[in-house]
C-alpha cells in the first residue's frame, strides 16, 4: 500500500500559517534570516513556539530552517539556538552546513535533521555519507529530472522530500548586487531597498519572456526563477514511488495564492491515495492554480523531463 | 576595493589591522597554480609554482579545459618531481547518481600515477577516495563555500588535510578559523571568480541547459540583464546594464598580510588561462613570496610586479573579500576591454651565447620592427625591437607568420628556453 506523503509548504506569518493548515498543509518550514535562508517570512523562537502550539495539536509538523551557509558570528550561538528549538517541540531542522550538524549533536542529539544543501543535494551515495552523520531525510536538489528521482528513492535509505510546486532559487551571492548597481548609477537612493516587497526583476535581451526576480537580504542577493514548477499533473509519478515529502514553496506569493495551491495539492493527495489504481488526474483540478497564476510567469515541469549536458 | 595600476605608494600596504595566524604544516606558504594542459603545467611550474592543479578527463569543473590523460599526468608528475613540486586534481563536481560508477577506478588511477591531492567538494568522492585511494590527500573545494571554523571542524574531523575556503572570507574570518581549528587553509588570491557563493548558481542550467556544477558553466552572471520595478525597466536603453559580473581578484598587494594570518596555500585561479598568463602571474608571486621571506620587514612591493600581473590581467582587479565586501566598483558594469595592451607572442626554445641568437618558437603573430619584450623566471626582463629574424635556413623573415615556427633572433640580453616573448598589440 501507497503511504501517504506529507504535503510541505512554507508560511509568511502565523495568519497565513493558520489559513494553510485549514487549507490542508500538513507540514511547514519556516525561520529566520539569521540562521535560515530565503524564508517566505520571520519567525523569530517566540513566532516558532507559537506556530508549533497552533501546529501541534493539530499533527502538523514545524520544521526550522537552519540551512544558511554559517558565518563564524552566528557559530557561538547555533547550539542555544537548536536547543531552543528542540524545547519548542520542532519537528526537525534543515540544514546544508556542516558546522549545525556538529552544534546539533551536543545541542540537540535528538532533532531530526533534514540535509539540503540546495542545488547541490544531487546523489544518493552522498545523502548517505550525510545520514551516517546525523542526517534523517534527504531533501532533493530542484534542478534533478524524475529519472534522477526515482534512483535516488530506490537507492535512499532516508525519506526523500521533493519541491512540487513554485519558484526555485538559481542564484546566490553575498554581495548586495542591486545596490551596486544601483551606486554605480549613481542614483543610490531611487529604491530605498531591494527587499523581496518590491517586486524587483532582471530580464535578458534574448529572455524577454522571462522575468527572474531578484531581491536583497541579510544573507545577499537572491535570484529566483523565472518560472514556476507545477507537478500537480504528474504528482501521482511522485506518490507511485513512495517520495515522502511533497513542497510547495509559497516565497514571492500571496497568501491567496498558496491557499490556493496547498487545496489544489490536498486534493490530488487525497484523491490518489483514497484509491491508487483507479486513479485519473481531472483537469478541473488544475484550473484554480491556473486562474491565480500570474500570466507573466510558466508553469512548467522544472526539470522533471529534461535532459542537461555539461 | 579595486587594484588599479596607479595605486603603487611604495608601502606595503594600508591594512591596519596584521591578524595573527598560524599555519599548519609548511613553513613557507605554497604557490598554486592551475595548468590546463601539460604544457601549461611545465610552465606554471618552471615560473616557481609549489604546485599545479589540474583536470582530468571526468569529475573536473572545467569541461572545456584540455583536461589531461593519465599518461599525461604521469609526465606532468614526473616533471613536477624534478622541481620538488606537487600536481593535484580537481574532481570538483557535484556528482549526480550516474557519475558514482567509475569513481573508484578513477581515484586509483590517480593515486598511481603520482597525484598528491585531490580537490574534492562531493563528500562522496572524498569517502571513495580515503576506501580506495588512501595515498591522495582530499582537499575540500571552494565549491562547499566553507566560511565558518565549525564546519572546518567537521572536515579535519573527517580526515581531511586541507580546507579551500569559500571566496567570501575575510582577512579577520580566516584569521578566526585559523585560531580554532590547526588545519591547512588554502585560498584563492588571484584570478576570475564567481560572484556568487560558488556552487549555489544554476543560471547556466536555467538559461542554457548546462549542468554549472558539472562543468558546463556558461558564464550566465557575466551577460546583462534589464534591472525593472513595477515592471518598468529602471533605465533607459543605452545606460549600463545590470550584470552579476565580477572584477578579478588580485591580492599582491597584501601579502605579508596573507602570509601574516597564516594561508597555507596561495591559488591562482585560471585552468582555460593561457601560458602566458599562468606564467606572469606565477613569476610574481614567486617573487614576491621569495622576497618577503628573505626580508620581511623591510619588504616593499615593487612596481614592476604590478606592471606584469597588468600585463597579463583580462579584466580590472580588485581585492574580493579580504578588506570588505565588494560594491559597485568592483564590478564590470561598461564593455569588458582587455586591459592589457601585450600578447603572447613566443617561447623560447634555445639561446646560444657565443652567438647571442635565440631560437623562439612562434605563439603568435610579429613582424620586423616590432617592440618586444623578452620574461623569464625570476624577473628576468628586457625589452627590445626586432631588428632581424631569419629561419632555420637562414632566409630573412619580415614576419614571424607561422604558428609553432622557429624563428632566430639576436637578443640584447641572455635568454633561457621557457623565456617567453612577448608583443605591445597592435592598436587597430
Amino acid at each position: 500500500m501507497a503511504v501517504k506523503p506529507e504535503l510541505l509548504t512554507t508560511a509568511s506569518s502565523l495568519e497565513e500559517l493558520e489559513r494553510l493548515i485549514a487549507a490542508g498543509a500538513d507540514a511547514f518550514l519556516i525561520g529566520e534570516a539569521r540562521y535560515g535562508m530565503r524564508l517566505a517570512g520571520q519567525f523569530d523562537l517566540d513566532m516558532i513556539k507559537q506556530a508549533v502550539k497552533l501546529a501541534a495539536p493539530q499533527g502538523v509538523n514545524i520544521y526550522v530552517s537552519v540551512n544558511n551557509l554559517i558565518e563564524n558570528k552566528v557559530v557561538e550561538s547555533l547550539p542555544s539556538y537548536l536547543q531552543a528549538l528542540a524545547e519548542a517541540g520542532v519537528n526537525g531542522v534543515m540544514f546544508g552546513d556542516p558546522a549545525v550538524l556538529m552544534a546539533a549533536r551536543s545541542a540537540a542529539p535528538n532533532m531530526p535533521l533534514h540535509w539540503n544543501a540546495e542545488m547541490t543535494s544531487t546523489n544518493y551515495a552522498t545523502a548517505e555519507y550525510w545520514r551516517k552523520r546525523g542526517a534523517t531525510r534527504f531533501v532533493l536538489a530542484r534542478e534533478l529530472n524524475m529519472e534522477q528521482v526515482i534512483e535516488i528513492k530506490e537507492n535512499s535509505t532516508m525519506p526523500i522530500e521533493v519541491q512540487v510546486h513554485g519558484l526555485t532559487n538559481i542564484y546566490h551571492s553575498k554581495r548586495s548586487l542591486v545596490n551596486s548597481y544601483l551606486d554605480h548609477q549613481e542614483d543610490s537612493g531611487k529604491l530605498g531597498s531591494a527587499s523581496k516587497e518590491q517586486g524587483l526583476y532582471v530580464m535578458e535581451a534574448e529572455r524577454k519572456d522571462e522575468r527572474f526576480p531578484i531581491y536583497e537580504d541579510a544573507n545577499g542577493t537572491h535570484i529566483l526563477s523565472s518560472d514556476d514548477i507545477c507537478m500537480l499533473e504528474n504528482l501521482h509519478e511522485l506518490m507511485e514511488i513512495g517520495v515522502e515529502s511533497l513542497k510547495i514553496e509559497g516565497l514571492l506569493k500571496s497568501v491567496e495564492y498558496n491557499e490556493i495551491a496547498v487545496r489544489a495539492y490536498r486534493n490530488v493527495i487525497d484523491a490518489y491515495m483514497a484509491d491508487p489504481e483507479g486513479y485519473r488526474f481531472q483537469d478541473e483540478w488544475l484550473e484554480p492554480i491556473t486562474e491565480a497564476q500570474d500570466q507573466k510567469r510558466e508553469l512548467s515541469f522544472g526539470f522533471f523531463y529534461k535532459e542537461q549536458v555539461y | 576595493m579595486t587594484v588599479a595600476e596607479s595605486t603603487y605608494s611604495g608601502a606595503t600596504s594600508s591594512v591596519k589591522t596584521r591578524y595573527q595566524g598560524k599555519r599548519h604544516r609548511l613553513d613557507r606558504p605554497e604557490l598554486l597554480a592551475p595548468a590546463g594542459n601539460l604544457e601549461k603545467l611545465k610552465f606554471a611550474i618552471h615560473y616557481g609554482a609549489d604546485a599545479v592543479y589540474i583536470g582530468g578527463q571526468k569529475y573536473g569543473l572545467r569541461s572545456n579545459a584540455g583536461n589531461f590523460s593519465f599518461e599525461e599526468m604521469r609526465e606532468g608528475v614526473e616533471f613536477a618531481n624534478r622541481y620538488g613540486a606537487k600536481v593535484f586534481v580537481a574532481t570538483n563536481i557535484y556528482a549526480h547518481n550516474e557519475d558514482i560508477g567509475g569513481l573508484e577506478e578513477y581515484l586509483r588511477n590517480l593515486e598511481e600515477v603520482g597525484i598528491s591531492a585531490i580537490i574534492v567538494a562531493d563528500p562522496i568522492i572524498i569517502e571513495t577516495a580515503a576506501r580506495v585511494a588512501p595515498k591522495l590527500e582530499a582537499h575540500l573545494s571552494t565549491q562547499q563555500s566553507t566560511l565558518n571554523w565549525q564546519a572546518v571542524q567537521f572536515w579535519k574531523e573527517e580526515g581531511l588535510p586541507r580546507v579551500v575556503l569559500a571566496r567570501e572570507t575575510s582577512f579577520e574570518e580566516i584569521a578566526e578559523i585559523k585560531k580554532h581549528v590547526d588545519i591547512e587553509i588554502e585560498a584563492f588570491i588571484h584570478g576570475a571568480m564567481c560572484s556568487s557563493f560558488s556552487g549555489r548558481c544554476v543560471l547556466s542550467n536555467h538559461f542554457t541547459d548546462r549542468d554549472s556544477n558539472r562543468g558546463g558553466c556558461s558564464q550566465s552572471c557575466r551577460w546583462k540583464y534589464d534591472l525593472f520595478v513595477d515592471d518598468m525597466p529602471m533605465y533607459p536603453e543605452g545606460e549600463d546594464q545590470f550584470t552579476m559580473g565580477s572584477k578579478d581578484l588580485c591580492m599582491i598587494e597584501y601579502l605579508p598580510e596573507l602570509i601574516d594570518v597564516g594561508v597555507d596555500s596561495f591559488k591562482i585561479e585560471g585552468r582555460m588561462k593561457s601560458i602566458h598568463y599562468v606564467a606572469t602571474v606565477v613569476n610574481v608571486y614567486r617573487q614576491a613570496i621569495d622576497s618577503y621571506f628573505e626580508d620581511p620587514e623591510n619588504f616593499v612591493l615593487k612596481q614592476e610586479w604590478l606592471d606584469e600581473i597588468f600585463k597579463a590581467a583580462n579584466r580590472p582587479l580588485n581585492t574580493g573579500f579580504f578588506l570588505d565586501t565588494p560594491g559597485a566598483e568592483d564590478h564590470i558594469y561598461e564593455p569588458e576591454d582587455k586591459p592589457a595592451p601585450y600578447d603572447f607572442a613566443g617561447v623560447v626554445l634555445e639561446y646560444n651565447e657565443e652567438t647571442g641568437i635565440a631560437v623562439v618558437q612562434q605563439r603568435n603573430y610579429f613582424k620586423l620592427g616590432q617592440e618586444v619584450e623578452f620574461v623569464g623566471p625570476g624577473g628576468r626582463f628586457f625589452k627590445q625591437t626586432i631588428t632581424q629574424m631569419t629561419d632555420d635556413k637562414g632566409q630573412e623573415l619580415d614576419a614571424a607568420r607561422h604558428p609553432l615556427q622557429r624563428i632566430h633572433i639576436r637578443t640584447l640580453a641572455p635568454v633561457e628556453p621557457m623565456d617567453m616573448l612577448r608583443k605591445l598589440m597592435i592598436k587597430k
